[in-house]
């Protein structure tokens, strides 16, 4: 049988380490272009690929999930913050499965 | 970069104003971490983690999917080599996000920031702390952290405690939450950058194809993302260079 601390303490220590490395040990700007480029592309990419599409199986059904997701595009786009516009998916959700 | 921020001490009126924005910035994220780290916390509970337990494991790792990844691996009694690697491919992408943030460190802020910077890099976190102009603020991270944080952690233990008290309806609703501020990072960024609007598009069909294309659908969703980021982003770099002065329009 497993310790569930040592468990822990090994989940904590890696989501730690691969943190803690890139930001501590690179400490000179990176010139290389491609690399540039791609830490800039990084965080888009990933955020849209985790978002889609995920957000259809993340409610009980597509129908709501798509709906939320064209409803948080439109929010965003004219203007809507983080929490407008997180707000604003919820309650599409909400609306749309009353009706299912 | 309109204001250059020489004074990195908290009595400093600029870190103060960094703070609080981090702090309104952090509550809706804790918000949407509340709702999903609850279900986490009934993930935990199956692989039998105490709502302390469970606590802890979100306070330390602050992390969905590699949590999740090794909730599931205890559950099977993993062994512990085993369980440092799958956590370390599920939290992967949080490498380059780390990457990305070494470059926009103020190279005037004293190094210790970096260290307490880095233990909450997360998704949303990293997203909101990016999206400012100019270098990197520690003290926006440190509010955004101190009104999220807490969520995650208090929203594992509950989930472990209550199991399934919730109505289906409202989990149903909180769980998009966190997607919609996905959105609110990625679109404003799109209509500033008509290459990242391509790109972005380009990542919702990748995403949707490897999600049910038999070949790619067998991996785990945090295997996929790991993939699909690193292909997307190195063929939007090759296909469109981007100087690093020219993101801060």
């Amino acid at each position: 049988m497993h310790n569930m601390y040592i468990y822990l303490c090994i989940m904590a220590g890696v989501s730690y380490l691969i943190r803690v490395l890139p930001l501590t040990l690179i400490r000179k700007p990176i010139k290389n272009k491609f690399i540039q480029s791609f830490l800039y592309y990084v965080p888009y990419v990933t955020l849209a690929v985790m978002t889609f599409p995920a957000i259809l199986e993340a409610t009980q059904s597509p129908v709501s999930g798509l709906i939320a997701f064209l409803i948080g595009i439109i929010a965003a786009w004219i203007g809507a913050d983080l929490f407008k516009t997180a707000v604003f998916c919820c309650a599409a959700v909400l609306a749309v499965e009353f009706f299912l | 970069m309109e204001q250059v921020i020489k004074n990195y001490s908290f009595k400093h009126t600029l870190n103060k104003a960094a703070f609080r924005d981090g702090i309104r910035d952090g509550v809706p994220i804790g918000l949407g971490y509340f709702a999903v780290s609850f279900s986490l916390g009934i993930a935990a509970k199956n692989a039998g983690l105490t709502p302390f337990q469970g606590f802890l494991a979100s306070l330390l790792c602050n992390a969905s999917a590699g949590e999740y990844a090794g909730f599931t691996l205890i559950t099977a009694g993993a062994a512990y080599v085993e369980l440092a690697i799958v956590t370390l491919i599920a939290n992967a992408r949080y490498l380059l996000m780390s990457c990305a943030m070494s470059q926009r460190m103020d190279p005037k802020m004293p190094g210790f920031h970096r260290f307490t910077m880095a233990f909450h890099i997360t998704d949303e976190l990293f997203g909101i702390a990016i999206a400012r102009p100019g270098c990197l603020n520690p003290f926006y991270s440190y509010g955004a952290v101190l009104a999220a944080g807490p969520c995650w952690a208090f929203g594992t233990a509950l989930g472990a405690a209550a199991g399934s008290l919730l109505p289906l309806r409202l989990v149903s609703a909180f769980s998009v939450a966190l997607y919609g501020m996905f959105l609110a990072v990625i679109i404003p960024a799109s209509k500033k950058d008509g290459v990242v609007a391509g790109l972005i598009i380009c990542c919702f069909i990748a995403s949707f194809c490897a999600a049910y294309l038999p070949v790619f659908s067998g991996m785990s969703s945090g295997t996929r993302t790991i993939v699909l980021t690193l292909v997307l982003s190195a063929a939007a770099a090759l296909l469109f260079p981007k100087a690093a002065d020219e993101e801060e329009k």
